[in-house]
């Protein structure tokens, strides 16, 4: 039986994400009265295997292939279905992000197993099978009734509290039969050792409201001393302002930082859509009747540029900077 | 070369959607159909390949699973520009479902570039385009940025955490799109409402598929707290409140 847990790696390294997805499917197989097999493609050492351990892994499965190195849906499809057939697991559970979002659907038909995705807690019912997802743009949540023998879970990161929960886990490398790919990447442009928006737990954002790219240095230097990243909403991105890699919202990055800034920003329901996710919303905004207060837990009504070098200044004396 | 743009038909993305029998369905009362975002930008890229003779892209089709209803959304892709439509004619219950009509209407005609976006913005399933790369076997890109055609090969950007990547792949393959495939949407002249009412809406009537997922319920997100304000004048007490009730900084 087992659940199966997709772990991917980056460079032969998990991250907190993996411990989510592993601590989420320890905590499914629990309720199911099964065991937990993780399983992850690239050169990974066995000491960063035995991680997955720590939260509730009793088996890791790497799989090494010279045809996957890089993602192609088809091939890491195949490898993936491999061992869940041969593992006899009934529920998968994979990460709703980039890769994830490649690899669920195609697994979906492939097994012939029901897909529920952007899921944000553990099933709310064994029989029948019920997730708990996101729906209209995090407008609603729906309830889904997974239908078939094996089920996919595609989980939403940093919606799930990591739990240790130490297995005696079993390590166990393996080859699978794969063919040659068809995606051919011919150059790969990645900023290196940059926190990643999706990763954050704090996100410090601007919007329309900050006037001019100019003012943007205090969002950076508060982002930086909380330890997060920085975002923004599109027409900022749009104007140039900011990189598009920070756009938030219906068509730019979906997060659920655990605490999300919004400085000069209305709280449209785009940009809501992508980021009612988050636990805890700050809001910057000289116009009290924003909608952004709406959503907001805390919030300063006031001119952001006089608003923020006293936060900052306020965080400095806390961090002891 | 030919494209194929598979829409989906979505309410406006400012809609307060409402639920009714029992929070087991949408209230469809008043609200407004669009094409889903990502699957205009993809119509909107679709056709700049189209305008431009060196990628030697010859037509654009839209597909849909839908009932009669939808057929507005329908028009207003070949308003904006597609040369045809094909309509399968089913209530769309669920990806796998939409996927398995789409890909018999993919046999049936043959494309070789096959559009779909990252998410329909009323499910959120990013679903339909992965499952119906597997259906037909061809490979799928995610997270496309980016699509170009050089030298009669399609070259693809895609997302990748915490950067790009240029890929290719063979023809029949499936994009699913996202931000940047195109910088806005196109937007239909009048010309194009015009011949809209002229252009051919094919008809396929569904294959017997079952839907592997049910949606039993709905609820609305839980209320937050409300908001506590902090005097502008005094933005340290912000820190101090984080502090205390988040315990996060
Ligand atoms: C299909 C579609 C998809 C979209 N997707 C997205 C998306 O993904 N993400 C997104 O963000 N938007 C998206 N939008 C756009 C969205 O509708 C809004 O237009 C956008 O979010 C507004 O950005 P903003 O809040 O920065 O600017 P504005 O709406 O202009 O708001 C600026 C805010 O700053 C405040 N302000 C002004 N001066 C100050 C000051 N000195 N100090 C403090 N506050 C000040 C104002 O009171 C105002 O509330 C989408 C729109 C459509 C139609
Ligand atoms: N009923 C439909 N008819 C045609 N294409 C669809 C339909 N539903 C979804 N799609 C396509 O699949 C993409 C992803 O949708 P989804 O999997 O529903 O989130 C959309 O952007 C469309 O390209």
């Amino acid at each position: 039986m087992s659940v199966l847990v997709y772990t991917e790696n980056w460079d032969g390294k998990f991250k907190k994400l993996s411990f989510e997805l592993v601590s989420y499917a320890g905590k499914v197989a629990e309720m199911m009265g099964t065991t937990t097999t993780a399983v992850t493609i690239g050169e990974v050492s066995d000491d960063e295997l035995k991680l997955l351990g720590k939260y509730g892994a009793n088996k890791v499965i790497c799989i090494k292939s010279d045809n996957l190195k890089n993602l192609d849906s088809q091939l890491f499809t195949n490898a993936i279905a491999q061992v869940a057939q041969s593992e006899g697991s009934k529920v998968i559970v994979i990460a709703n992000n980039n890769s994830g979002k490649a690899i669920a659907p195609r697994l979906s038909v492939k097994l012939k197993a029901a897909l529920g995705s952007g899921v944000s807690q553990l099933p709310l019912n064994l029989s029948p099978f019920t997730v708990y997802k996101r729906a209209f743009s995090g407008g609603a949540f729906a309830h889904v009734v997974l239908k078939t023998d094996v089920k996919i879970i595609a989980l939403t990161q940093n919606s799930f509290d990591i739990a240790e929960n130490s297995k005696d886990v079993k390590i166990e490398r393996i080859d699978v039969q794969i063919d040659a790919p068809k995606t051919v990447v011919k150059d790969v442009q990645k900023q290196a050792g940059k926190l990643l928006l999706t990763d954050a737990e704090i996100v410090v954002s601007g919007g329309r409201g900050m006037k001019s790219p100019d003012n943007w240095g205090p969002i950076v230097e508060l982002a930086e001393l909380l330890g997060g990243a920085t975002a923004c909403s599109r027409p900022v991105s749009d104007e140039g302002w900011r990189p598009h890699e920070e756009h938030t919202g219906q068509t730019g990055k979906i997060i659920a930082p655990n605490l999300y800034i919004a400085v000069g920003i209305s709280g449209a329901t785009q940009h809501i859509a992508g980021v009612s996710g988050s636990k805890y919303i700050v809001a910057i905004n000289s116009d009290k009747s924003a909608p952004i207060f709406e959503v907001a837990q805390y919030g300063i009504v006031g001119d952001a540029q006089k608003v923020l070098p006293k936060l900052v200044d306020a965080v400095k004396e806390i961090k002891g900077k | 070369m030919k494209i194929l743009v598979c829409i989906s038909h979505v309410p406006d993305t400012t809609t307060k959607v409402k639920f009714v029998d029992g929070d087991t369905k949408l209230d469809a009362n008043g609200i407004q159909w669009v094409i889903n975002p990502w699957d205009e930008l993809s119509l909107t890229r679709a056709l700049e390949l189209k305008d431009d003779a060196s990628t030697g892209v010859k037509s654009v089709t839209v597909a849909h699973v839908g009932n009669a209803t939808t057929e507005p959304t329908i028009r207003k892709a070949l308003a904006i520009g597609a040369d045809d439509a094909i309509r399968v004619n089913a209530e769309p219950t669920d990806a796998y479902f939409v996927a398995a009509q789409l890909a018999e209407v993919v046999k049936k005609e043959q494309f070789d570039i096959i559009m779909c976006g990252i998410e329909s913005s009323d499910y959120n399933n990013s679903a339909v385009g992965g499952m119906l790369a597997e259906f037909l076997d061809i490979p799928s890109v995610s997270a496309v940025s980016g699509l170009k055609i050089e030298n009669g090969q399609a070259v693809i950007t895609r997302e990748i955490d915490g950067g790009k990547e240029t890929v290719t792949v063979p023809t029949p393959f499936v994009a699913i799109v996202q931000k940047g495939i195109a910088k806005e949407p196109r937007i239909a002249a009048m010309r194009g409402i015009m011949m809209a009412r002229t252009k051919p809406i094919k008809l396929y009537e569904p294959v017997a598929v079952e839907s592997l997922t049910e949606y039993v319920r709905f609820e609305m997100p839980k209320p937050r707290a409300a908001c506590k304000f902090v005097d502008p004048e005094n933005p340290k007490e912000l820190i101090t409140l984080l502090q205390n009730e988040t315990k996060l900084i």
